[in-house]
């Protein structure tokens, strides 16, 4: 068990910075979660976690040893490849205690724990077996078998989920968060998969070209995004967003543009004072629209022509037009808006959000 | 009278229009017997036969004929039966040049499967100029063996030689070494000649091999705690096994064959101690014109030949099956 510590990383390529100033401490047990599109650098820095990729500038540590020149199997760590990587010719069983036996581990204890883990997996009948002979999902299972018989201090996944099809996708995804639960190690896990970030991260970094973006606990990156980009990324169907006008009228703020003027919500008057007569993005997610009934008040409201009607059964998606704005609302499924017809959507004041126009952070 | 056909405007030149055109029934035959799977088959198979018939069949069955005869050059000769092949058992330079193609294709073959699998390991890292010197490589296997085999020979000369030269100017050696003029030198100088031109077919094999393996096996096998011998041992070698199997027995059997080099470079000599099966087969046959005992002694490649081929197949068969 321990914590990771990450101070300054730098990785650089020949000509192409991956991964800039990344400092992050993961907590002892934690499972912590790297997100973020292909290239923006989150499996070049678990791989120089892993001692796969040299660190070009920087520290890092495990427990409260810094590894930077030690080699990766001497970092006391075990990791899941994307595409399981097992040796195709040795058996199961052979492929989990591949590991024991380089470091020469009593072959008892390699047995006992081979089996312990096989059993936790659910594996035991397949320790025969090839790899060629089992299914995405088992060549899955036996991968982070061979991880766990090791014991590890950390446990790295590299996109370990995204060749599986997406319901075994779901399936294993709950699988690995109660072994996290099980066997308390402190995990760094990969993916570009948001989904996948949220539910199982105690916490969340995300990562675009090179740069940690925001670290928090996902509803915190969720309710509370640092910028555009992480607003944008978090959440499915992800945030609309909306280049507004700040107009100053009747005493109060209100967000202008074709089709579209709301009250400022009172929670963000005061920061967006100083941005009277700018423009700045404004930032709705889907299921914070919802069709305006009488109750909703009248400078929250404004109306929108439907483009897509989407019906996913447990709710609705619609692609709106408002202006030269496209939107999507997430409705319940009893709506029955149609195609090209006008409707009048609310949105819920406190859940707005708003970026500077430039440097895109949160306002 | 029939009804009009489309297009015709029922009279009878109409009606003719509408037929098909006598000259259009030929393709239409054509077209029917081409579609017809075994007239198909045979004609497109025939090339091959002819071509494997010729070239391979008929000398082959030629040469079994032949061992079994008395054909001398002007001499058409009769069924003597086994007769040649007991006669070259007895041969004492015969035993010397069976001898010497077992010991010739054993050392050649190991020294040109590590240096080739060296060589492969090197070229599958990541430098600076890897296409030049990967392409630079099969120079030796490319220009043609005699003429390589020349340079050789020159190298070994007993009064030019470089090597010598070399070696006598280093002061690693006092006096001239025999290259090729003691029968053991000769053995071995045809042994690193060969290798050195054989060693790229192995390394180009062997690299093909070596980057159809997931690179993520070797990550995965260091972070299990295997050091880099440990990983060749381990993952590489079982992983580049079907591979290598391959070429050691394509090596072997032309090893095992080999005539031009020899040919060129020894000649057979000194005092034919580094004859092949080859070479010595057609000294006999050829060069002194005794075709049904030429013909025998390069029989007796077969049967080995044949269990290496035999032993590759089953190899590979147990592996598809596995």
């Amino acid at each position: 068990m321990a914590q990771v510590m990450m101070k300054d990383l730098n990785k650089k390529y020949d000509e192409v910075h991956a991964v800039k100033d990344v400092n992050l401490h993961i907590r002892d047990k934690e499972f912590m979660v790297l997100v973020g599109p292909s290239g923006c650098g989150k499996s070049t820095t678990l791989r120089m976690v892993a001692g796969l990729e040299e660190i070009t500038s920087g520290e890092i540590s495990i427990g409260d040893r810094v590894v930077n020149d030690l080699p990766p199997k001497d970092r006391d760590i075990a990791m899941v490849f994307q595409n399981y990587a097992l040796y195709p010719h040795m058996t199961v069983y052979d492929n989990m205690a591949f590991g024991l036996k380089m470091r020469k581990f009593p072959k008892v204890e390699i047995q006992k724990r081979v089996q312990d883990a096989a059993e936790i997996l659910g594996i035991q009948e397949l320790l025969k077996r090839k790899p060629r002979q089992l299914s995405g999902g088992q060549r899955q299972r036996v991968a982070v078998g061979r991880a766990i018989v090791r014991h590890p201090q950390v446990f790295l996944f590299d996109e370990p989920l995204s060749n599986l099809d997406a319901k075994l996708r779901v399936q294993m995804r709950v699988e690995l968060k109660r072994l996290h639960e099980r066997l308390e190690t402190t995990a760094i896990y990969v993916t570009h998969d948001q989904v996948e970030a949220m539910t199982l991260g105690d916490r969340v970094v995300v990562m675009k070209d090179g740069w940690i973006q925001q670290v928090g606990e996902p509803l915190e990156l969720y309710g509370r995004p640092a910028n555009k980009f992480v607003a944008g990324f978090i959440g499915s169907p992800s945030m609309n967003f909306v280049d507004v006008k700040v107009a100053d009228a009747n005493g109060a703020l209100w967000a202008e543009t074709q089709g579209i003027r709301v009250k400022v919500p009172p929670i963000h008057t005061s920061r967006l004072v100083p941005y009277k007569g700018q423009q700045v993005t404004m930032g709705v997610r889907p299921e914070d629209l919802h069709p305006a009934s009488g109750s909703d008040p009248r400078e929250y409201c404004f109306d929108a022509v439907v483009d897509v009607v989407e019906p996913l059964g447990s709710e609705i998606l619609l692609d709106l037009r408002v202006g030269n704005n496209t939107i999507v609302a997430r409705v319940e499924p009893t709506n029955r808006v149609k195609v090209h017809e006008s409707t009048r959507l609310a949105l819920t004041p406190d859940r707005a959000h708003f970026f500077d126009l430039k440097t895109e952070l949160a306002i | 009278m029939k009804k009009p056909i489309a297009g015709g405007a029922g009279s009878v030149a109409g009606l003719e229009v509408a037929l098909p055109h006598p000259r259009a029934t030929q393709p239409q035959r054509l077209t029917r017997f081409l579609e017809n799977e075994r007239a198909l088959a045979a004609i497109l198979l025939a090339p091959t036969v002819l071509i494997l018939g010729t070239f391979i069949a008929y000398p082959f069955i030629m040469g079994v004929w032949l061992s079994l005869s008395s054909t001398s050059v002007g001499n058409v000769g009769e069924f003597v039966g086994f007769k040649n092949f007991a006669k070259a058992w007895n041969d004492s330079i015969f035993r010397t040049a069976f001898g010497n193609t077992f010991y010739y294709t054993f050392w050649a073959t190991i020294f040109k499967l590590t240096l080739g699998m060296w060589l492969a390991l090197l070229l599958n890292r990541h430098f600076r100029g890897k296409r030049i010197v990967r392409a630079s490589m099969l120079l030796p296997f490319i220009v043609p063996t005699v003429l390589s085999t020349f340079a050789w020979r020159w190298m070994f000369d007993p009064t030019f030689s470089v090597l010598n030269w070399l070696l006598y100017k280093g002061g690693l050696i006092t006096t001239k070494l025999p290259f090729l003029s003691d029968g053991v030198y000769g053995m071995w100088c045809a042994i690193t000649v060969n290798t050195w031109r054989g060693m790229p077919f192995f390394a180009i094999t062997l690299l093909a091999g070596l980057q159809t393996i997931n690179p993520d096996l070797h990550e995965a096998a260091s972070l299990d705690g295997a050091n880099g011998w440990k990983r060749f041992w381990h993952v590489t070698w079982p992983l580049l096994k079907p591979v290598t199997v391959v070429v050691v027995v394509f090596s072997v059997i032309q090893t095992f064959s080999d005539f031009q080099l020899i040919y060129v470079l020894t000649g057979g000599g000194p005092a034919n101690s580094t004859h092949l099966l080859a070479t010595y087969a057609y000294q006999v046959g050829v060069a002194t014109g005794l075709l049904g005992e030429g013909a025998a002694i390069s029989l007796f490649m077969l049967p080995v030949l044949f269990v290496v081929v035999w032993l590759q197949l089953r190899y590979l068969r147990r592996m598809e099956g596995a």
